[in-house]
């Protein structure tokens, strides 16, 4: 299992990376491992605004249906246009090809509260 | 939570198991999709031992399933397989099953894990309320290890472990014989829509039937494979799944099941009702469903016919072989009769559905 080092983590598996005010975010390698074959994404359009811990996406494998929550607040200023045509990319590089959206960070308050990677770690050992 | 004889070996291989009705199950050893494209292509095994098997034989054993089921067993030859269901008396479904007559007075019913207990005790009651004094009803669930071996290789993987003459054994058809030296029943059928076996053997063979056909079958490309693919195996080809298409409140006649339904066979439990809802008209019926645009149907979704809510989504999955949305979903009959556009609703969004012939996957 792949654990990056330089990202930010969440409880609910998603990665941050974050560059200046601009958040780029997916999902874990355990994630899409717990969740097995990815066969839909829904993503948030341009321009949307989102909010920390509320739905931002959907990752659907082929037995579950996954939200995926915002890990940061503000808008949306880039989303994977090729990831709702491979969806398959969350399975085989989610923290490259697999990356969902570039969030316009208007709070970097909650960044704080993420896990770095050995914390992540250790959370993935007690789950 | 109950487990299979196989347990152990599904996790030597790294299955990732689940809860499945109270049964410890593998879902998946390498993914669904890789496992279902393996089951078309070349061939895949199931252990399927949480299935129940019960007996039925005696004297009357024939009259009292003839009674019992909505298919007509008198079509049912010894050595030969039968898909039928037990219903109450509202034509609602008890379980669907495969009946297996051994003999003109011995009967085997394979039925689903999850129903197997209400099953039995269904049959118990059901035999206390009839005459035959004659029968011997016994749940040999424990009894039994059951694996499927499915796909196009299926018999040439078989052929090396057997001398029972496959070719011989016609789709629907059992006889009893030995692979790899262990007492089998070989069975010509299966929940995929490929060529292929189900196997029933002394439980404390099955871990050895299965090593045995995965060493037999790994250079032809048998893979393991969890009900994660059995699942979207059988829907590809609109086989029903008990719990979704039929269930208590289900008809066969609204599933698609008319042809193991037969009301002119005499009495059965069930008849009644439903010829009363035939008369009136039933108010449901299946319909098969692909979505136009991405995105995947799932049990329980609403269908949708010039923005009313006329029916739900029985069965849906990405289909891996189409790689498009499939479902089953059971709508009003007038609805279902006519041609307009349907909708499935999938969260906010309601995506164009069209109607398809099935199998879904030729």
């Amino acid at each position: 299992m792949d654990f990056p080092e330089g990202l930010k983590y969440t409880e609910d598996h998603e990665w941050v990376l974050v560059e200046n005010d601009i958040a780029t975010i997916g999902i874990t390698d355990f994630a899409q491992d717990q969740l097995g074959d990815v066969v839909f994404v829904e993503l948030p359009e341009v321009g949307d605004t989102v909010e920390v811990g509320k739905t931002f996406g959907v990752v659907e494998s082929v037995k579950a249906v996954s939200d995926v929550y915002a890990p940061v607040s503000g808008e949306v200023v880039e989303v994977n246009e090729e990831l709702p045509d491979e969806p398959e990319a969350l399975n085989n590089s989610p923290y490259e090809a697999g990356w969902m959206a570039k969030i316009k960070l208007t709070d970097t308050a909650a960044l704080d509260g993420l896990m770095d990677v050995v914390a992540y770690q250790e959370f993935v050992a007690k789950d | 939570m109950k487990v299979t004889p196989l347990n152990q070996i599904h996790r030597q291989l790294g299955a990732r198991m689940v809860d499945f009705g109270g049964w410890d199950m593998p879902v998946q050893y390498s993914g669904v999709i890789a496992e279902h494209l393996a089951v078309r292509s070349a061939a895949g095994l199931f252990d399927v031992s949480h299935m129940g098997e019960i007996e039925v034989s005696g004297p009357h054993a024939f009259d009292f399933l003839q009674y019992a089921m909505t298919n007509d067993v008198s079509n049912l030859e010894t050595g030969q397989v039968q898909y039928t269901a037990l219903c109450y008396e509202t034509g609602g479904v008890v379980d669907d099953l495969t009946l297996y007559r051994f003999a003109a007075d011995r009967f085997l019913l394979c039925v689903n894990a999850s129903n197997s207990d209400k099953d039995f005790a269904w049959l118990q009651d059901l035999h206390k309320k009839t005459e035959y004094s004659d029968l011997s009803l016994i749940n040999r669930s424990e009894e039994y290890a059951q694996l499927a071996l499915q796909g196009p290789v299926a018999a040439k993987i078989l052929a090396k472990l057997t001398t029972t003459d496959l070719p011989a054994i016609t789709f629907y058809h059992f006889v009893e014989g030995t692979v790899a030296g262990v007492d089998t029943i070989i069975s010509r059928t299966g929940y995929t829509g490929e060529d292929g076996f189900e196997l029933y053997c002394p439980a404390e063979d099955g871990a050895k039937l299965w090593q045995e056909l995965m060493v037999a079958g790994q250079p032809l490309g048998l893979e393991p494979i969890g009900l994660g693919a059995r699942d979207t195996l059988r829907l590809e080809k609109a086989y029903a799944l008990y719990g979704h298409e039929i269930t208590a409140d289900i008809m066969p006649l609204e599933a698609r099941l008319a042809w193991i339904t037969k009301l002119k066979k005499g009495d059965f439990v069930g008849r009644d009702a439903m010829i009363m809802a035939k008369e009136a008209g039933l108010a449901r019926k299946q319909v098969a469903l692909t979505l136009m645009t991405s995105g995947v149907p799932r049990d329980g979704y609403p269908v949708f016919c010039e923005g009313r809510e006329v029916g739900y989504v029985t069965s849906g999955t990405m289909s891996p072989s189409l790689k498009k949305g499939i479902a089953l979903a059971l709508v009003e009959t007038a609805v279902a009769n006519s041609d307009q556009l349907l909708e499935i609703g999938i969260r906010k969004r309601r995506i164009p559905a069209e109607r398809t012939a099935l199998p879904f996957v030729k």
